[in-house]
C-alpha cells in the first residue's frame, strides 16, 4: 500500500523501488522529471504515466535504482513546481510487472 | 476565446482590452519593477512596443543579452528582489542562458522574459526559433511557455512568487509572438505577488540543536549565501557571535555577513582560504552551517572536511541536507527566523580556551598578503582601491585571480556589498553586474575588479555604462595571462603553459576611451602617483577605468590542489621545488 515517504534501510537484494507522483498535466512536466534524473545522475529504470480523468493532473510511477540516495531523489522531485505530491511505494513494482506481461502477451 | 468573455457583450464593453504584451508590462508595473534590461528582436517587438508606452518601467538597452541578464542580476543582488531581463527568440534566448544559469547556481531571484516565434510556427525550424523551454529547463528554478494572453495573468505573478520564495532563483517566461498580440478583456488584475512564508522549524528540533550547541566545546559557524538572502539574518548572526563568542568562516557568497574587521570573522574558507581556517575546521567539534551547501571549492575533499565535527545544517532548501555531507541535525528553515527561534534556547558560553586556540592558529598561519602597501601589486591595488572608494562602495568582480585576491582582503562591512559569480564562476559577470548595481544604488560608487581575460567577455557593455553615465569604477588587473589557468598550469601541469597567454591584447586605456570612459594606467608609476590617479578616478562620479599591470608570476595563495583536502593547501612557504607535486594529476582530474 502507499505510505508517506520514509528512509528505508538498504536492502542489497532489492536495488529498485517505486515512487508515485501526482503532477500537473502539461507538456513540459515529463521533461522536467526526466531532466532532473539525467542532470543529477539519478538512475531511472522505468516510467509509467496516466492522465487523471477527474483533474488537470497525471499520475506517474517511477522505478528508481537509487535506494541509497532515495531521500535526495525525493527532495529534489518535491522542488519541481509541477510535482504536486511524491509518495514512496516500496511494493509498487507490481504495476511494472503487469505492464511488462501485457506487452509481451 | 474564453467562453466567459464571449458570453456577454456588455462585459466586453465595460472591461478594457489589453494585448498580451500590455498585460506583461502592466503586471511588471504593479510588481514595482522600475527598470528592465535587455535587447529587442523580431519576436519580442510587440512587448517592446507596449514597453515604449509605460511611464513606470524604464528600459536599459544592453549590448548583448548576456550583458542584460547580468545587469538584471546586479540589480537583484543589491536589492534582494526579483529583477527582469528581456531577450528575443533564438540567439537572444541562447545568449541569455549563461546569465540565467549563473543566477540558478547562486540562488539569485530573476525573471527572464523572451519572445518566441508564433505558436503555429513552433517546431518548424522557423527563423530565430530555438527550444527555449527545453534549453532553460535545467538552468532555472521553473520555466513557462505561455499558450494564451489569459495565461499571462497567472504566469507572470507566479514567476515573481517562485523566484522570490524559499531558496530564490531564476524563472523564465517564454512568450510566443501571437500571445503578445492577442487581445483580451481584463476584468481584474491579479494580486501583487509576494513570496511564500517559510514555516518556523519545529521546536523539538531546535531544542536538540540548541542542546548540541550548548554542549559543544569548539563550535564554528559556516556562513553561506543563504545568510545573505534571508532578510535580517546578518544582524541576528552578528548579535549571536558577539553574545556567544562564536567564530565564523564564510563562503565566497557569505562575505559581508560579518564585518571583515570583526574579530569573530575568520574570512573565507576553502580553496583560497587562510590556512588557519583549515586547522580550525579540522579541530571543530560542531559545525553550524548557516545557508551554505558544502560546495567543493569550500570543503575541498569533502570526506576529509571537519573530521571531528557534528553538523547542524540550517538551509531553507531541504534537498541540500545530506546531499554532500551528513547532517546530525537538519533544519529546513529561513535563516533569520530559525536563529530567532534558536536564540532563547542558547546559553552564554564564552569558550575562552577555544577562542585562545583559534587566536593561536591565526597567529601561526596568517593570510600572507605580500606588498599590500604597494598599490601596483595584487593585494596592494585591492587595498588602495578600497581606500580611494571608502566603506560605502559596492564591489563586483569577474572571475579569476583578481576575484580571489579581492575576496581575501577587501574589507566588507555589510551584505549585498559584494557581488561575485560564485557557483558558475562566469568570466564576464563583473562589468554588467556593476552596471546593474549602479542602477539599483545610484547613490553609491560601484567598483568592478576585473582581469585582462574577463573584461573582454562583456566589453561591449562599456557602451551601456556610458549611455547610462553610471558611477562604475573598473579596476583592471592586467597580467597578460588567464591568471588562474596560468597558475594551475604552473602548479599542477609542470609549468607547461598552454593557451593561457594573452600577450596579444588591446590597449585597455585606449579601448576604454574609445567607448567614452576616462581611463588611467598605473603602469610603472610610483606608489604616490598611483594613489593620486586612483583618487582622481574616484573623485568625479561617472564611469572610469583604472588599468593596473601586475606580474604574471603572482599567484593566489594559499591554494588547495583541486580534489585535495583543505589541510593540504600550498602556501608561499610550501616547498614546491619537486614539481609536479605528488598526485597532482589525480587532483587535476578532479576538476
Amino acid at each position: 500500500m502507499l505510505q508517506p515517504y520514509k528512509e528505508l534501510p538498504d536492502t542489497a537484494e532489492r536495488p529498485n523501488t517505486v515512487l508515485q507522483l501526482t503532477v500537473r498535466n502539461h507538456s513540459g512536466t515529463l521533461s522536467h522529471i526526466a531532466g532532473l534524473f539525467s542532470r543529477r545522475a539519478f538512475n531511472l529504470e522505468a516510467v509509467l504515466v496516466l492522465p487523471d480523468a477527474q483533474a488537470n493532473t497525471s499520475r506517474m510511477w517511477l522505478k528508481v535504482a537509487e535506494r541509497n540516495r532515495l531521500s535526495q531523489v525525493v527532495s529534489q522531485l518535491q522542488k519541481l513546481e509541477d510535482v504536486l505530491m511524491v509518495e514512496h511505494d516500496p511494493d509498487g513494482d507490481d504495476i511494472f510487472e503487469r505492464t511488462a506481461e501485457a506487452i509481451t502477451a | 476565446m474564453n467562453p466567459e468573455q464571449a458570453s456577454s457583450d456588455t462585459d466586453k464593453e465595460m472591461s478594457p482590452t489589453y494585448s498580451g504584451a500590455e498585460i506583461i508590462v502592466k503586471i511588471l508595473e504593479r510588481q514595482g519593477i522600475e527598470i528592465v534590461t535587455g535587447m529587442p528582436g523580431g519576436a519580442a517587438l510587440p512587448f517592446y512596443d507596449a514597453l515604449r508606452c509605460s511611464e513606470k518601467v524604464r528600459h536599459v538597452l544592453a549590448r548583448h543579452e548576456q550583458g542584460g541578464g547580468f545587469i538584471a542580476q546586479g540589480m537583484s543582488r543589491v536589492l534582494g528582489t526579483p529583477q527582469v531581463c528581456i531577450a528575443t527568440s533564438g540567439p537572444g534566448a541562447t545568449n541569455l542562458l549563461t546569465a540565467v544559469a549563473d543566477a540558478q547556481l547562486d540562488s539569485i531571484p530573476l525573471v527572464a522574459i523572451t519572445g518566441q516565434v508564433p505558436q503555429q510556427m513552433i517546431g518548424t525550424d522557423a527563423f530565430q526559433e530555438v527550444d527555449t523551454y527545453g534549453l532553460s529547463l535545467p538552468i532555472t528554478k521553473h520555466n513557462f511557455l505561455v499558450r494564451s494572453a489569459r495565461e499571462l495573468l497567472f504566469v507572470v505573478p507566479e514567476a515573481f512568487r517562485i523566484a522570490a520564495s524559499g531558496r530564490p532563483g531564476p524563472v523564465w517566461i517564454d512568450v510566443p509572438k501571437d500571445v503578445q498580440v492577442e487581445r483580451i478583456a481584463v476584468e481584474e488584475w491579479p494580486a501583487l505577488s509576494v513570496p511564500d512564508t517559510t514555516p518556523v522549524p519545529p521546536l523539538q528540533l531546535l531544542e536538540t540543536a540548541a542542546a548540541m550547541i550548548n554542549a559543544a566545546e569548539r563550535p564554528i559557524l559556516y556562513l553561506g549565501g543563504g545568510a545573505v538572502s534571508s532578510v535580517g539574518a546578518a544582524e541576528k548572526i552578528r548579535a549571536l557571535v558577539e553574545r556567544s563568542n562564536l567564530h565564523a568562516v564564510s563562503t565566497l557568497m557569505g562575505l559581508g555577513v560579518l564585518d571583515s574587521e570583526d574579530p569573530h570573522a575568520l574570512g573565507m574558507l576553502g580553496m583560497h582560504g587562510a590556512r588557519y581556517t583549515h586547522s580550525i575546521l579540522d579541530r571543530t567539534d560542531l559545525l553550524i552551517v548557516v545557508g551554505a551547501r558544502f560546495d567543493d571549492r569550500a570543503t575541498g575533499k569533502v570526506a576529509e572536511f571537519c573530521p571531528q565535527a557534528n553538523v547542524i545544517h540550517i538551509d531553507i532548501d531541504p534537498s541540500e541536507h545530506h546531499k554532500l555531507k551528513h547532517a546530525h541535525i537538519a533544519i529546513a528553515g529561513d535563516v533569520a527566523s530559525t536563529l530567532d527561534a534558536l536564540d532563547p534556547l542558547l546559553q552564554n558560553h564564552q569558550r575562552n580556551d577555544w577562542a585562545d586556540e583559534i587566536a593561536q592558529y591565526r597567529a601561526q598561519m596568517p593570510l600572507l598578503t605580500p606588498n599590500i602597501d604597494k598599490p601596483t601589486s595584487p593585494y596592494g591595488i585591492i587595498r588602495a582601491t578600497f581606500e580611494a572608494a571608502g566603506p560605502n562602495a559596492i564591489v563586483t568582480t569577474d572571475v579569476g585571480q583578481h576575484q580571489m585576491w579581492a575576496a581575501q582582503v577587501y574589507p566588507f562591512n555589510r551584505t549585498r556589498q559584494w557581488l561575485t559569480s560564485g557557483g558558475l564562476g562566469t568570466m564576464g559577470f563583473g562589468l554588467p553586474a556593476a552596471i546593474g548595481a549602479a542602477l539599483a544604488a545610484p547613490d553609491k560608487a560601484v567598483i568592478c575588479f576585473t582581469g585582462d581575460g574577463s573584461i573582454l567577455l562583456n566589453i561591449q557593455e562599456l557602451a551601456t555604462l556610458v549611455e547610462e553615465n553610471l558611477n562604475v569604477k573598473i579596476v583592471l588587473l592586467d597580467n597578460a595571462v588567464l591568471g588562474l589557468v596560468h597558475q594551475q598550469q604552473s602548479m599542477f601541469y609542470g609549468a607547461n603553459h598552454f593557451a593561457s597567454s594573452l600577450q596579444q591584447a588591446p590597449d585597455f586605456t585606449a579601448l576604454a576611451r574609445a567607448f567614452g570612459v576616462p581611463a588611467w594606467s598605473l603602469g610603472n608609476l610610483s606608489a604616490e602617483t598611483a594613489h593620486e590617479h586612483l583618487a582622481e578616478a574616484f573623485a568625479a562620479p561617472g564611469p572610469a577605468l583604472i588599468h593596473c599591470p601586475i606580474d604574471a608570476a603572482e599567484q593566489v595563495m594559499p591554494m588547495v590542489p583541486p580534489g585535495g583536502a583543505n589541510r593540504d593547501a600550498i602556501d608561499y612557504d610550501t616547498d614546491t621545488s619537486e614539481t609536479p607535486p605528488q598526485g597532482a594529476r589525480d587532483h587535476a582530474a578532479a576538476v
